[in-house]
């Protein structure tokens, strides 16, 4: 990107609308997500989100407007009945946790795009405002958008860190919130109100499909970069607010590509990118570690032959052994490579021909490992 | 066959398919897995259309079903590199493939007959004129020929392998001790919900599929214990919340599709509600009634402790007893009405005094 083109961004108000408001959303919905994993209700945003369209379409029939504020509020509300009937009806029945998700997601939704071909229907109004609730809108942002969806993101994320502290515990361990004497209940439904709001900031510029990705993607990608909390919800937000804006202004740019899809294709990019590559977690860093032990066996198993055949001789350097002896001694693996490795550390030492003798240095690392196995299996058997 | 009929038998075709399979994905507390495979056909069936560049050809149901099977294998994984829970990898799996497919149905808007309404409804409303016309006889719509081939499908290869998947189902660990291999009776199920899926995502769309495949196993599971009867009974509700929603969408002029799901809900909120033994209305009558059974107790156990003692004239006193039990007035009231009504107890002035009845019941709840 040159300078032209950043400044050409800046001073488009379009693209800068709609970065604005989707790195909002993103930022919001990172930080809340950060918490539903941590509580195992990654899929809750999913119920949430689809139902806030039945609250969407009813306040559009009921009064007419087309108010982002007067929709979003009536999402708000359905989408929070939503949520609470998925904990009414896990507490209350046999029903399972993902049974109840999948019911209230399908049926609110379902409820929703009745209402909306229901309006479709009369002659009087078009639907045309609200399709974008669907799969989001974000080249139709206004400014007045962006500062509802700031002002709804911004308010959930205060709240959330004004209870930080109630939060991390009922995350962490409710049980002992609630021996603490925490309202465990009220906190609970307070952080899933948190969570409505963050999911119907988005909405607009997400949509219903796909706003429930934005709480999963950015808090799965956060967690494998630390172990702690606030390092994660920052980076969470982060993440976020990179996919959005990557993902809004793809959309705005190019041509019939909507924004839901194109936000959430950027958060598993980012997601994908994580698990790959983070430096403790990461699935590079698991290979590279099982690498290295695996050949830390194989040249120790070979170092620990040559010693033991050594130890068989009276003057342990002057007796080089040959490699079909120390083959056959072998678990597995090319014994010539590891003597070669064991050479370049100046363990082994090449005695001419296809005979290898162990060093001075050998016997040294030969003796500290065999210690070390020694200790290790005392403080086994010791407790 | 009126056009009426014919998109009647089309949903309640499907929505008995859909309701046996999801009998075990309820069961297996997957129910979310159908959501996931639902959504991520649509790549499927976009790709398989952009390669094959034809709506009916069968590459696309093959295609979509690869496309639920790949959605299953890729959440599984995922979850096994331990970096994301279950919950997790599902919410990122399945977006991503819909994220995909979407974007490519909207850039290639125009060349297709395929568009979010369609993804999101279906089109059962306009089923019955697509004909399945061989050889120029016709033999009814092709829609109804899927649906009534799914279910087919689904109640042949449930049935053949009903006894293995019950076991695995309720005790994984038993099954794969006995030898039956739970990733495959696990990937079998989950190509049967994926091809179901296809086949039904094309006439009700993607959010009945999703409904029909938890709402009416869910409610069955709240009405019996037994497996087969749960089956039978999903079905019958899916079927039932098919032809109603019907009635309904026709009544209201609503999206089909929609009027199916809110149906459905309905159809579980009675089960939750009304189920003789699970539902939250008997659960509350058994609670009131327990609460009475005790109060009773507790009020023969008083007056047999007090009645020849020094203080009945305080302790049996009727507008007094409320304040020795602790209990609400109006509780008292009701609990002496009740004990007489049964004979417990009867008035004498200002006193209640213990039947021989009453006289057992303490003496029976004391020893027991």
């Amino acid at each position: 990107m040159t300078w032209g083109t950043v400044a050409a961004f800046w001073s488009d108000y379009t693209l800068r609308t709609v970065a604005a408001g989707a790195a909002v959303i993103g930022a919001t919905a990172g930080v809340l997500g950060v918490f539903a994993q941590l509580r195992r209700q990654s899929l809750l945003g999913d119920a949430v989100s689809h139902a806030a369209l039945p609250g969407i379409a009813l306040v559009f029939l009921l009064t007419g407007s087309k108010a982002p504020a007067a929709l979003v509020a009536g999402a708000a509300v359905t989408g929070w009945l939503g949520a609470l009937c998925v904990t009414g009806i896990v507490r209350s029945s046999r029903t399972s946790a993902d049974s109840a998700l999948g019911l209230v997601l399908s049926v609110f939704f379902g409820t929703g795009l009745m209402l909306l071909t229901w309006i479709q229907r009369r002659p009087d109004a078009s639907q045309a405002g609200l399709d974008r609730f669907l799969f989001g809108q974000a080249a139709t942002l206004l400014t007045a958008d962006v500062v509802t969806m700031a002002a709804l993101g911004g308010g959930a994320v205060l709240v959330l860190v004004l209870f930080w502290k109630e939060f991390k515990l009922l995350s962490f361990d409710p049980g002992y919130a609630a021996l603490l004497g925490l309202p465990v209940r009220r906190l609970d439904i307070l952080l899933t109100g948190l969570l409505v709001m963050a999911v119907v900031a988005g909405l607009q510029a997400v949509g219903v499909v796909l706003m429930s990705a934005m709480l999963v993607a950015p808090a799965a990608a956060a967690r494998q970069w630390t172990d702690r909390l606030a390092p994660m919800a920052v980076l969470a937000a982060a993440f976020g607010a990179a996919a959005g804006v990557a993902g809004a202004v793809a959309s705005s740019l190019a041509a019939r590509t909507p924004t839901g899809p194109a936000v959430v294709l950027a958060a598993t990019v980012i997601v994908l990118f994580s698990l790959v590559f983070s430096p403790r977690r990461g699935l590079l860093a698991g290979a590279w570690r099982r690498w290295r032990r695996r050949r830390d066996l194989r040249l120790h198993g070979v170092l620990l032959d040559l010693f033991a055949l050594a130890g068989q001789h009276g003057d342990p350097t002057a007796a080089p052994h040959a490699v079909a002896v120390l083959r056959a001694m072998a678990a597995g693996g090319s014994v010539r490579r590891s003597l070669r490795e064991l050479t370049d550390r100046g363990w082994a030492a090449h005695a001419g021909g296809d005979l290898w003798t162990i060093t001075a240095a050998g016997r040294g690392e030969a003796e500290r490992f065999l210690a070390d196995r020694a200790a290790d299996g005392q403080r086994e058997a010791a407790p | 066959m009126s056009p009426q009929v014919e998109i009647q038998l089309i949903a309640a075709a499907t929505a008995v398919a859909c309701s046996l399979v999801g009998a075990f994905l309820v069961l297996r507390r997957m129910a979310m897995m159908s959501d996931a495979i639902s959504h991520s056909i649509l790549l499927g069936i976009v790709v398989a259309f952009l390669a094959v560049g034809d709506l009916a050809s069968p590459w696309l149901v093959l295609g979509a079903a690869a496309t639920g099977v790949l959605t299953v294998a890729l959440v599984e994984a995922l979850h096994r590199t331990r970096l994301v829970k279950e919950d997790a990898a599902i919410g990122l799996v399945f977006p991503a493939l819909f994220s995909l497919g979407v974007i490519l149905l909207a850039r290639q808007a125009g060349s297709v007959h395929l568009d979010t309404d369609v993804v999101l409804l279906g089109e059962l409303a306009f089923a019955p004129f697509d004909r399945f016309a061989p050889g120029g006889t016709d033999l009814g719509p092709r829609a109804l020929w899927l649906a009534g081939g799914v279910l087919l499908l689904d109640a042949v290869a449930l049935g053949l392998f009903f006894k293995e998947l019950k076991l695995a189902t309720f005790d994984a660990g038993l099954a794969a001790t006995l030898g039956f291999s739970p990733a495959l009776l696990h990937y079998g199920l989950m190509s049967l919900v994926s091809v179901t899926a296809v086949a039904s995502f094309d006439a009700v769309g993607l959010v009945l599929v999703v409904a029909l495949m938890v709402g009416p196993p869910a409610a069955a599971h709240l009405l019996t214990d037994r497996l087969p009867r749960m089956m039978g009974l999903a079905a019958l509700m899916g079927a039932a919340s098919a032809v109603g929603g019907y009635w309904f969408a026709r009544w209201l002029d609503v999206s089909i599709a929609g009027a199916m799901a809110a149906t459905v809900g309905a159809v579980f909120l009675s089960a939750l509600l009304l189920a003789p033994q699970r539902g939250l209305v008997a659960a509350a009558r058994r609670r009131a009634s327990q609460r009475l059974e005790f109060a009773l107790a507790m009020l023969a156990i008083h007056l047999a402790q007090h009645e020849s003692g020094p203080d009945a004239e305080d302790e049996c006193r009727a507008d007094r007893i409320h304040l020795h039990l602790h209990w609400e007035p109006g509780f008292a009231e009701r609990v002496l009405r009740a004990a007489e009504q049964r004979r417990l107890v009867r008035h004498e002035a200002a006193l209640v005094r213990l039947e021989e009845a009453g006289r057992v019941l303490a003496r029976g709840a004391l020893t027991r």
